[in-house]
């Protein structure tokens, strides 16, 4: 039920203590973040890819989620470069394109997928179960770990359900047009969806409760930081502190 | 040593109660359970677990009513419940984690929780199922795995809702020998009387919000021939 499938690897990275992970994350993505400069955005996304070659993903499964990213991305491509304005323009007939516009959106680009790949390299090659103890013992609130975990979990409850009633109305032949049916059968899909979600999410949280469960998700071989942990952790932070700095030389 | 006194449940929402001045003691090892769809069988699961609170009556476990968290706990580690729906059941991504949950949450190291879980998946013969992702296993594959989930934790009584649903006849009679070969106290829901008759020695049956003892010989084991003769059925001239 839980889609965990970069997580399941023999990986250098997927051997990392997922608590080291997490530091090397939050700094890479907060340095990455914040700045403006090109420079940086583009060795950040040099780095993210030799990241998450390191992390021996399915190059496929890696590039539907960049795609994905990469879709709302477009949007800011067809949108920027013509509403930016800015001093600086390129004609095109009678379209002008701004300069500044451009670079916002490239900047962005580089940004982005930058982020999700480290993301994916760095947290996605860790069971939740992992994580949200890490995120644990790195002192996040118990309640705010919890609520983590679980909207995770439950987004596929919910994505499972809106499938199988979709499934539901395909097999009925249903084909929506614009009228009143097809608004009233969105509707009912929607809420159902919902209605049957809580539902089992109500009975797995049943069966969780009679199996001991008291509000801590305990991983089943828990991991000790050893030297390649350290290693991996020092020299991450430092290359990052690097990329931080970069736009000083 | 599981006991409802008394006991009237309603519904929230609902102004009939499903289930009134119910007594049910857990004192055979093996007691089936049926009853027609709605009639309440799942619902007495669910106040034999505590997942429902009666309106009325109580729940005791050894003679001691189960009301605070402490007891609800030593309750739930005692009784171990099969779902109806064995995809409700299974929530962790590998099978080895899911049959180790319980073990974990009841205080073993991680260590012991994986040796529990992997004996309990031998024992069932599922030596072999350990990474396996528990959303992608057949139906039947499923339920063997729900039930290692509960095993695993040691339980004294079982309690099963018709486990037999969407098994195929081999699986059903593995489950069968399965059950045979455990100790613990059994009450099992089915609609499947052949099933029953293979599985438990007492019949209850809920029916119009009450529950109320089989006669002696209504569990029995009918042998002859005809189409789907292993299947729950009734006879036109009943004996
Ligand atoms: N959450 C609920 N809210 C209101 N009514 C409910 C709820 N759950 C069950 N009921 C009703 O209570 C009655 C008993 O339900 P229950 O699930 O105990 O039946 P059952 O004997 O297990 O049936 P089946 O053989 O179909 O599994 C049914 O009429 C059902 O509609
Ligand atoms: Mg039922």
């Amino acid at each position: 039920m839980m889609d965990e499938h970069f997580a399941s690897g023999n990986s250098q990275l997927h051997r990392r203590n997922p608590k080291v992970k997490i530091i090397v994350a939050i700094a890479f993505i907060t340095v990455v973040a914040v700045t403006n400069n090109f420079t940086v955005a583009t060795v950040a996304l040099i780095a993210a890819v030799l990241l998450i070659s390191f992390a021996h993903l399915a190059p496929g499964s890696v590039a539907k989620r960049l795609l994905a990213v990469n879709s709302f991305i477009v949007f800011l491509w067809l949108t920027l470069p013509l509403t930016y304005g800015g001093e600086q323009t390129i004609r095109f007939g009678s379209i002008a394109l701004s300069q500044e516009g451009i670079h916002i959106a490239t900047l962005i680009t580089l940004k982005a997928n930058a982020i999700i790949l480290a993301l994916i390299a760095l947290l996605g090659t860790s069971t939740i179960a992992h994580l949200g103890h890490a995120l644990d013992s790195l002192g996040l609130s118990k309640r705010l770990c919890f609520l983590l975990l679980f909207s995770y979990r439950y987004i596929f409850v919910i994505h499972n359900e809106y499938k199988k009633l979709s499934r539901a109305l395909k097999i009925r032949c249903f084909v929506p047009a614009t009228n009143i049916h097809t608004y009233r059968t969105y509707g009912y899909l929607f809420g159902m969806t919902l209605v049957r979600s809580w539902n089992r999410a109500s009975r797995v949280h049943q069966a969780m409760l009679l199996r001991g469960f008291n509000g801590q998700l305990i991983p089943l071989d828990t991991k000790t930081i050893n030297r390649n942990d350290y290693f991996f952790l020092a020299t991450s932070l430092l290359l990052t502190f690097v990329l931080a700095i970069l736009p000083l030389f | 040593m599981l006991e409802l006194k008394n006991v009237r449940y309603t519904y929230p929402g609902t102004d009939q109660p499903i289930l009134k001045n119910l007594n049910f003691e857990v004192a055979d090892k093996r007691i089936g359970l049926i009853g027609a769809n709605g009639s309440g069988k799942t619902t007495l699961f669910h106040l034999l677990i505590g997942l429902l609170n009666p309106d009325e009556g109580e729940l005791l476990l050894h003679g001691q009513p189960v009301t605070t968290k402490e007891t609800l706990r030593a309750l739930r580690k005692e009784v171990g419940f099969l779902f109806q729906s064995s995809d409700d059941q299974l929530f962790s991504p590998t099978v080895i984690e899911d049959v180790a949950f319980g073990p974990l949450n009841l205080g073993f190291p991680p260590e012991e929780a994986r040796e529990i879980a992997v004996k309990t998946l031998h024992n069932l013969g599922l030596t072999g199922f350990e990474e396996r992702i528990t959303h992608r296993l057949s139906g039947g594959e499923k339920k063997l795995v729900a039930l290692a989930t509960i095993l695993s934790m040691q339980p004294k009584i079982l309690l099963l809702d018709e486990p037999t649903n969407n098994l195929d006849p081999k699986t059903r009679s593995r489950l069968i020998d399965i059950l045979k070969g455990l100790d613990q106290h059994q009450i099992i829901i089915s609609h499947d009387w052949d099933f029953l008759s293979h599985t438990t020695t007492i019949l209850y049956e809920i029916a119009h919000g009450h529950i109320h003892r089989c006669e002696e010989d209504h569990v029995h084991v009918h042998r002859h021939v005809h189409k789907a003769g292993d299947h729950p059925h009734h006879h036109q001239h009943s004996s």
